[in-house]
This record gives C-alpha cells, structure tokens and sequence, in this order.
C-alpha cells in the first residue's frame, strides 16, 4: 500500500516539475506558429543583434580560451600556497548576480573607475562600446570554462604527463601533444556550456555596455527592448534561443557518450589494480 | 657499455628513501614490499621526485648533484622508463607513440616483433603487446639507462612465462643498466642479474637470487626470497610425473604437469637434510657437499649443490653438519612448483 502511495507520490511530483518546465518553452512556440515566428527574423532590430552577439561571442570566447586554457592547466597541474584560494576566486563570478558584476566591471574599466584616468589618457573608452560588451561576456562565461578545463586536466593520467617528460618532451610539447588531445573532451563541454552562457549574458552587459541597436544592443538585450514594441520579434529571438540551447545540450550528451563509450572500453583492457 | 651511480635520499611522505647502488651493464631488480620506496627511487633517477642528496649519474653523465647544484629536468635525462601498466598514450598510433621520443620507429618496431601493430591504438592491445610498445618506446629515446616499473604486473598469468622470457632475452642483448622493480621474487629471480631488497626505503641485502636464499641477512629476506628456482628442460614420463633436466645436469621429479622450459620452485623448508640416503617416498635425492650455512632465527639455511633447505637449529646441532660435509638434501615432487619460462 505504502509502496504505491511512494510511486504515485513521485510520479505526481515529476509530472508537476515537468509541466512546470515545459510549459512556458512550449508557449512560446504556440502563441505563433512557427512559419510566422521565423518571418519575424527579417526584423531589423534581431539582424543588429545576432550581428553584434555573435561579434563580441566569439571574440570573448576565443580571449577565454587563450587566457582559461593555460591558467586551468597551471591550477590543475601545480600544487602551491593559495591554490584553493585562486580557484575561489575564479569560481566568484558563478554565484554573483550579473548586475553585481556589470556595476564591477564600470568600477574597473568605466570612465570614473579604477583605471579610467589611464584609459582616457590612451583615448581609450570602453563604457558602453562593443569592448564592454565583450569584457562582460569574457567575465561571466570565463569561470564556466576554467571550472570544467581544470577537471579536465586533472583527468588526464599524471603517469601519461611524466612518459612524456622521460621521453624528452619540453613543457610545450606535453601540453600540446599530451595534456590538451588527452583533455579534449571535457575541454569541449566546458567551452561549449561556457559559449551558451555567454550568448545569453544579460545583465552585466546591460549595466556595463548598455543597450545600442547595432553597437551593444545583443540577443538578450534585443528581447528585452523589443518587449512593449514588437512581441513576436522576442518571441522569435526567444524561440531561436530555445532551439540553440537544446542543439548545444543534446550535441553534448551525444559527445559524451561516445567518448565514454570509448574510455570504457580502454578501462576494460588496460584495469589493473595498482 | 654504460654504467648508472646512484646515491639517494629522497623524502617522501613516510620515511627517506635512501639508496646506494652501482648498476654496471646489467639488470638489477628493487624487491621489496608495497610502500617500500622501490618507484620512488625510479621516479628519482629519472627527475620525477625530488631527491635532497647526493649523486645520480649515468655512462660519466652526472643528472643530479646536490654538491654541485646539479638537477637536469626528466627531459634532459635520457632514461628508458617503461612505466606500471606502461602509460602508452592512449590517442595515439603504436607507431606514434614509439616515435614521440623522435627518430624512425621502424626498427624497433621489427625488433620487437610488433611491426604489424604500428597502427593500432594502445587500447586495442594485449598486456604483452603494450609491454613491448612501452619497451620500444622507452628505447627510441636512446636511454643510458633502463628503468622498468612492475613490468610483469599487468599481465595475465597464462602469458607471463613467455612474456618473462621475451623480457630476459631482450635484456640480456641490450647490455644497458637497467633497474627492474617488482614485488615478486620469482621475476626478479628470472629477470635479473642481481637482486637488492628493499625495505622502508633502505636496501637490506644485495645479491643474486641463490645468495638471498643460502643467506638472507634478516628473516624478512628468506621469507621474500622464498623458494629455490631452478631452471630446465621438462617432459612428462609416462607415469603422469614431470621429469625436469635441469640446467645443471641433475633430474628433478614434480608432480606438476610441463612441457619444455620451466622453472623448478622448491621452498627451502620442504627440503629435508639426512646424513645417508634413506629409503622414504621422496622422489628426489640430490647427494652433495654442503657448501655454506647461515643462521636466520633459531632455523639454518643449509646451501647443498644449487638449493638451499631449511632446518632448525637444533637438527643442524644433532647431526653435526658443517660446510664441506657430503649430505642427500632430499624433497618431494608434491613439494615443487613448475612455472612456465617459455
């Protein structure tokens, strides 16, 4: 009896989750049908926006890359004084507010901040220009990234690292033919979920970078602007997000299993215990 | 050919590892329990651990000297390290692998006899085929020495004999200093020139396989040195007991079954010593002078021809044995273990 109280106890519980989730993503796609929510793409203000969120996306995502990947390496690799300390300090932006980190970033590199004397003495204005936009992006996706990249590195086989030393490897070639191949896969998710985060930085660029069609103004922006004057066009951006999201998910649930499919299968030759 | 010095104090969690040893161009295997350093000392030789003292050098080539500020990064040591379960790279090719230490991987290859391997990936392998990959791996590096972690541990029972043997010969020809760690006496028994036993990171006894026996110096070395191993020829006699010709002309019976090379493992404490022959079940009678006897605790380790048995103190008293006394060592073919060597 009670056993059958549990199961519909959960059963309704997941139902009630299920609905509650799926609701508003399926709204979306019925208050258009989807033929006219895609019309609504020829809008100008969605071509500015894709245009300047795709810009600052990639350059943010590459700058993180270049930055994250070797700093994930380092604080993966080495053991010293203040480690955990640094990875805090990284991880810092994941539980901030986006607004918290848009008013951080004015502090910093606005006109009035920390070192806008200095940039106003290069001629150089970053406040609400498409470097902002890229700084706030760079700044709320980077923890994304250097989180799962140090796992990453840390997943790889330290007995891998030290043959490849014995065999005469300097530090670029173990970290170029060894760490990084070795590392790949969740170096991959970590930037795939790092992007998607990205994409949809809202508030700190808001507070940061501002709102300018064409300049500032990205995807996220661009719904929230197009709320009172055209709701089908936040409709269709918001339906464009939907369905990115949900490639990026399944490409990553796809990559993962192949790839521990694979490494399962070399557990099972090579498992000895040690 | 090479020569490797080395003189060590490394620290590590437990205790200091130290260890003195002098490796000529033969093949010394580290015995010793779990925990006792034996990696540690490889690590150090090759610059993976940080040794506070003294000295490793090899062929003249000084690697490390804490007198002289001396500490050549890994890469800069051409050392040959077959790592535990040999850390091949897993994302690449057989031949890619043997070729990341630079040079044509062909030869080595050919000479390992895993030329139709060069593109399979590790995975894809038998334990016995990644150990020769992780050799010729080591070996296209050139190395001054050899450094072989456990070597036999990732391999299944049915393949060792023959991998031991494969492992031998090829040590055998390339005439490097080379350092073998291994927990099992019977390897290093059948793999190395001489054996040093290592315990809480200090060498306890350093010699070959027959000296550890005849004469541990502490109890802990005759119960890892275990049993006699004797090599030869087996066949099966049509009574179902296996005849082994031994290398040195003597017939041992065993009651294990054999065909072609094996070794013959007796425990020195299934061997008994009788003044004369004496008409018992035992199978085999070796007749010979005694050659040495050690005391260890309140038993002797008697050395007769190539065994050594174990008697207690007091039998050794009663009967009088003193080196150069001809005695019948005599043990039963239940008591011998053959284990494959080819």
């Amino acid at each position: 009896m009670s056993r059958i109280a549990f199961a519909a106890m959960t059963a309704v519980a997941a139902a009630v989750a299920f609905a509650f989730l799926l609701l508003p993503l399926v709204a979306i796609f019925l208050r258009v049908p989807v033929s006219e929510l895609f019309d609504q793409l020829g809008n100008q203000v969605f071509q500015d926006a894709l245009v300047v969120s795709i810009k600052t996306s990639v350059i943010a995502h590459v700058a993180v890359l270049l930055f994250g990947t070797p700093t994930a390496y380092l604080l993966a690799r080495k053991r010293f004084f203040g480690r955990g300390a640094l990875i805090t300090l990284i991880e810092l932006p994941l539980v901030l507010p986006p607004a918290v980190a848009g008013i951080a970033l004015l502090a910093a590199f606005g006109r009035l901040g920390l070192l806008g004397d200095e940039l106003n003495a290069l001629g150089i204005s970053i406040g609400f220009t498409q470097t902002a936009v890229v700084l706030a992006v760079a700044f709320v996706e980077s923890p994304f990234y250097v989180r799962g990249a140090i796992a990453a590195f840390e997943g790889v086989d330290p007995d891998l690292i030290a043959a490849a030393r014995t065999l005469g490897a300097g530090p670029w070639r173990v970290f170029g033919r060894v760490a990084v191949p070795l590392a790949a896969g969740g170096l991959g998710a970590a930037s795939a979920l790092a992007l998607a985060r990205g994409l949809g930085e809202f508030g700190a660029t808001l507070i940061f970078a501002g709102s300018l069609q064409g300049v500032t103004q990205t995807l996220p922006l661009a719904i929230y602007a197009q709320l009172d004057e055209n709701f089908d066009v936040a409709l269709a951006i918001s339906a464009l997000f939907i369905l990115v999201g949900a490639a990026i998910l399944i490409g990553l649930k796809v990559f993962t299993w192949a790839r521990l499919g694979s490494i399962s299968r070399f557990r099972l030759v090579t498992s000895t215990s040690r | 050919m090479g020569k490797a010095r080395l003189d060590l104090k490394v620290p590590t969690r437990d205790f200091d590892v130290e260890v003195a040893l002098d490796v000529g161009a033969e093949t010394v295997a580290l015995v010793g329990p779990s925990g006792a350093g034996k990696t540690t000392v490889l690590r150090a030789i090759a610059g993976l651990a940080q040794p506070t003292s003294r000295l490793v050098a090899a062929n003249g080539d000084v690697w490390f000297d804490s007198d002289r500020g001396i500490d050549r990064r890994p890469e800069e040591r051409a050392v040959g390290y077959v790592f535990q379960e040999y850390a091949l790279f897993p994302h690449l090719s057989v031949e890619r692998n043997v070729a990341f230490a630079g040079g044509d991987p062909g030869d080595l290859l050919e000479r390992l006899g895993i030329g139709e391997l060069a593109k399979a990936k590790p995975p894809e392998l038998s334990g016995g085929e990644r150990q020769r990959v992780a050799l010729a791996r080591a070996l296209a590096r050139r190395p001054e020495i050899l450094l072989l972690d456990e070597p036999m541990a990732a391999l299944d029972p049915h393949t060792r004999g023959r991998v031991r043997v494969e492992l031998r010969t090829l040590l055998q020809e390339l005439g490097l200093p080379s350092i073998l760690v291994t927990h099992d006496f019977v390897d290093a028994a059948a793999l190395a020139d001489r054996i040093a036993v290592l315990v809480g990171g200090r060498i306890v006894q350093t010699g070959t396989a027959e000296e550890l026996i005849a004469s541990p110096a502490t109890p802990f070395v005759a119960e890892l040195a275990g049993g006699n191993l004797l090599t030869g020829q087996a066949r099966v006699r049509v009574d179902g007991l296996t005849e082994v010709v031994l290398d040195g002309g003597l017939t041992v019976v065993s009651t294990d079954e054999a065909d072609g090379p094996v070794g013959v493992i007796v425990h020195p404490w299934d061997i008994s010593i009788a003044l004369a022959e004496t008409g018992d079940s035992a199978q085999n009678h070796l007749r010979a002078p005694i050659e040495s006897i050690v005391p260890v605790g309140n038993r002797r380790r008697v050395r007769v021809g190539p065994l050594t048995a174990e008697v207690t103190a007091a039998s050794a008293e009663r009967l009088h044995l003193k080196a150069g006394e001809i005695v019948v060592a005599t043990f039963k073919a239940t008591a011998t273990r053959l284990t494959p060597l080819a």
